[in-house]
């Protein structure tokens, strides 16, 4: 893409006046404009970069899987968090959820001989929903900031767990063999369990961008109070919100089981936070209204694969946090001087018209 | 909406009351608006006019009182309730989306659906794009709101009133940051509304606009009803006298103060896209008005003076001292002090004791070895809070709990706490009673008679006109006019604030 187009198209989005621009070329400009575009670029120069130095980065049967099924997980809770961020909230609960569907998985598993793995995997959507309901009731009707309150779930849930696993791990050999081979099959050299994570990102990607309820979503993460002047029904939307993330959550609970076969008292710690990172780092802003889940979920598969990519390129662990660290500071202070350079620029553009 | 309900009007109110905590805000608001007619309501700030809107538009539940539409009797818990009941109401501040595209925020909610409740965006813009020119405005459809100027983004409600097809539209001053042109526009569109047969209700305080649109007046004093007039049948004048009702120098008690030397002195300050070139001097025991329309850049000029915000270029300087730029500690320590518009998000640590609160700007003073204890800060704050006559019982009484006019003079105690020689006050009497209005005016009144230079925000003209020894008028972030009090009039004040507007337009 030439330098000059972007400045044009980019100053052409401070007028007023309808664009003269076609529809196509503006769609164009916002396309190589947007943070997805240029985040995806860091991916694909990280992939390459990972590759050259030890060619089955990529291309082997086991790196091209690796690098399309670790991130299903992380996308999972990147997506539901996503939307729960538009919405100006957050969802610190869902690494404990995770955990406690995950064991729910092996449980149920071991106490009900044959369960078909549908029902399964049913129970653990709905059981994880409905503890996204515990968050966004909490948070719709109780009036306190979502930090607060899913911080709490967040060490209650994993209490809620803790209790009923006790010193029980589940294992491997806990879990028929249908259950694990989820998280191992593939169709076309594509895993079943990215097919998934993939499907519920379009869905919920597709619902955001051309459904009433998402666009309300956005609009209540922009300005609350001007939601609820315009009679948007804030409540309920918030809870839908917080269902959802709780729900996927539940779903990456089950998958964790079936990807990788044993649940310890420790699934699922921290990675409430790579899910933010991730929201954040694919352009998400953290005060809600704007950024796309496409964006979280390629930032769950940046997050990922760097932490893959930069063993096999020789730096060392530390290195490894602290670059993930300087992305997310990277994102938000990117954000800053855009936003910044474009209320200046509105500003002129108003003195001298 | 039927033939039954035809000969009623459109909307009527019948001694509505509302109340937040101790502050009653409505004491007993009647209004009936027919169809097809344009009826204005006037009064003065504080007397009521946007809390019967947020009534009617269901932001706010009465108290009391009988509210009809179209002659049934409703009760709207939502503004939800009352967009689907045909009310489109227009606030006096915009409120959209910023990050959400202008079309999106005119259809937000009731977007146009296609096959599999899928939102038709190209039908949206396409109605967007067909109300604008409905409105002869040019705005592009596409781009996000974040950004706007305030007429347009005025424009932007209007077209999202208007594409809601209702029976009864709510206008709260929606021309207070409108050029000529524009406010001409929206007359146009609202005369063929009216003509179409729907209700208009059009708040302002120029009384120019209400005689060229309004067919019906009513006038509301101290959130009471006053009286209702056709516009044929009554003149400005007696619409003023409604409108106060009382005398003026009972409510604003300015003493002649003697006035000394330049206090405060603001050499060419300039903020791009907020504020030019201003040049101002307040001097000791002088009250200075700032005044001008909402979103002429008052309160951003005072802002930068005390330094909470950057400015550009220009400088301030305090008795011949230079203030640093973006430093409100080193203008605290040159003896300036700051009241800002919300006192109660920024003025105030609302969940605080009224000692803690006082005491709390001279906290190194009064501290012995860093530290703080309650005693020290009651025997800090109990003079002042004296002084003032500060009605709580006891000095250790939250914040929170006190009515508007108590907590603003907490806040002026914890002001003077620091023993400052300038007081910048932006909006001294807003959500403040009618009683204690008084009072506070009293009370600056007396400080300027001590010699306290004040520099005092309003968009109360009487609150200017009548507490203000010089007038200095803003409009677009442009000094329009300096005003002597003898000068100060009312039309003098608003022909300045709204002259920039008309020679650009």
């Amino acid at each position: 893409m030439s330098h000059t187009d972007v400045e044009a198209s980019a100053s052409e989005t401070l007028l007023v006046e309808p664009s003269r621009l076609s529809p196509t070329r503006r769609a164009l400009g916002t396309v190589l404009r947007s943070r997805e575009l240029s985040i995806f670029l860091v991916l694909v120069a990280v992939t390459v970069l990972a590759t050259s130095k030890n060619e089955s980065f990529l291309f082997s049967s086991d790196g091209l899987r690796n690098f399309l099924l670790n991130p299903s997980i992380l996308l999972l809770l990147a997506v539901g968090q996503g939307v729960v961020i538009i919405t100006r909230n957050v969802d610190l609960s869902v690494g404990s959820v995770m955990a406690l569907t995950a064991y729910l998985t092996g449980r149920l598993f071991i106490e009900v001989p044959g369960i078909p793995v549908v029902a399964v995997i049913a129970a653990c959507l709905v059981v994880g929903a409905l503890l996204g309901l515990v968050n966004g009731a909490l948070v719709a009707y109780g009036g306190v900031p979502a930090l607060v309150i899913t911080l709490g779930t967040l060490y209650i849930y994993r209490g809620i767990m803790l209790t009923w696993a006790g010193s029980d791990r589940i294992n491997a050999g806990d879990l028929p063999r249908e259950f694990l081979r989820l998280g191992t099959r593939t169709t076309l050299g594509i895993p079943w369990m990215t097919i998934l994570a993939f499907v519920v990102l379009a869905a919920v990607g597709y619902y955001l961008h051309t459904a009433r309820g998402g666009r309300e979503m956005y609009a209540i993460g922009s300005d609350p109070d001007a939601a609820v002047l315009y009679g948007l029904p804030v409540k309920r939307r918030l809870l839908a919100a917080f269902v959802l993330s709780g729900a996927l959550a539940g779903l990456a609970g089950a998958l964790y089981t079936a990807r990788y076969g044993t649940v310890s008292s420790s699934v699922g710690s921290g990675i409430e936070l790579q899910a933010v990172a991730a929201a954040v780092i694919g352009g998400i802003a953290i005060f809600g209204g704007s950024g796309t889940v496409w964006g979280a979920a390629i930032g769950a598969f940046l997050l990922v694969t760097i932490n893959r990519a930069l063993p096999s390129l020789g730096i060392e662990d530390f290195w490894q946090r602290a670059v993930v660290g300087v992305l997310i500071l990277g994102a938000i202070v990117l954000d800053r001087v855009l936003a910044t350079r474009q209320a200046r620029k509105l500003a002129e553009s108003r003195d001298h018209s | 909406m039927s033939d039954t309900t035809a000969a009623a009007p459109v909307l009527e109110l019948r001694d509505v009351s509302k109340s937040f905590g101790p502050v009653v805000a409505l004491r007993s608001g009647s209004l009936r608006v027919d169809a097809g007619s344009i009826h204005a309501l006037i009064g003065e700030n504080g007397a009521g006019k946007s809390t019967l809107v947020k009534v009617v538009a269901g932001v706010h539940r009465r108290d009391s009182g009988t509210f009809d539409l179209g002659g049934e009797s409703v009760d709207f818990s939502s503004t939800a309730e009352s967009k689907q009941a045909g009310v489109a109401v227009i606030y006096q501040e915009p409120t959209l989306f910023p990050d959400l595209s202008v079309t999106e925020n005119i259809f937000m909610g009731r977007q146009p659906l296609a096959r599999g409740r899928r939102i038709d965006r190209p039908a949206m813009t396409a109605e967007a794009e067909r109300l604008f020119s409905r409105l002869g405005v040019r705005i592009d459809p596409r781009r996000p709101a974040a950004g706007l100027s305030i007429a347009d983004q005025q424009i932007i409600e209007i077209a999202k009133a208007i594409s809601l097809d209702a029976r009864l539209l709510v206008m709260d001053e929606p021309t207070a940051a409108l050029s000529g042109v524009e406010v001409d526009r929206l007359f146009a569109v609202a005369r063929s509304l009216r003509d179409e047969g729907r209700a208009l209700v059009f708040i302002s305080h120029r009384f120019d606009e209400v005689f060229a649109l309004a067919d019906t007046v009513t006038v509301m004093r101290d959130g009471s009803y006053i009286d209702t007039r056709r516009i044929e049948e009554t003149s400005p004048s007696e619409l003023v006298s409604l409108m106060v009702g009382r005398d003026v120098d009972d409510l604003f008690p300015k003493v002649p103060a003697e006035i000394g030397a330049p206090v405060l002195e603001v050499r060419g300050l300039t903020k791009a896209g907020v504020f030019h070139d201003i040049d101002l001097v307040v001097r000791a025991g002088e009250i200075v008005g700032l005044a001008g329309l909402v979103g002429a850049g008052r309160s951003e000029v005072a802002r930068a003076v005390f330094g909470v915000d950057s400015y550009d270029s220009g400088s301030v300087s305090l008795s011949g001292r230079d203030i640093k730029a973006h430093d409100p500690r080193s203008a605290i320590r040159a003896g300036m002090a700051f009241i800002p518009e919300d006192r109660r998000k920024q003025g105030l640590v609302i969940d605080s004791s009224v000692s803690r609160n006082v005491a709390g700007v001279i906290r190194r003073s009064i501290a012995k070895a860093g530290l703080i204890t309650a005693s020290m800060e009651n025997r800090a704050a109990g003079p002042w809070a004296g002084r003032l006559e500060v009605k709580t019982n006891a000095l250790d009484m939250n914040a929170a709990t006190m009515s508007g006019g108590n907590q603003q003079k907490v806040v002026i105690a914890k002001w003077l706490a620091t023993d400052p020689q300038l007081l910048i006050i932006d909006e001294p009497t807003r959500g403040i009673d009618v009683g204690t209005k008084a009072e506070v005016h009293r009370l600056l009144s007396e400080l300027a008679g001590q010699g306290l230079a004040i520099l005092m925000i309003s968009s109360e003209l009487p609150e200017v006109l009548g507490m203000a020894d010089r007038v200095l008028v803003l409009c677009e972030g442009r000094l329009t006019a300096e005003l002597d009090r003898a000068d100060a009039t009312p039309e003098a004040v608003m022909h300045a604030a709204t002259h920039h507007l008309e020679t650009t337009a």
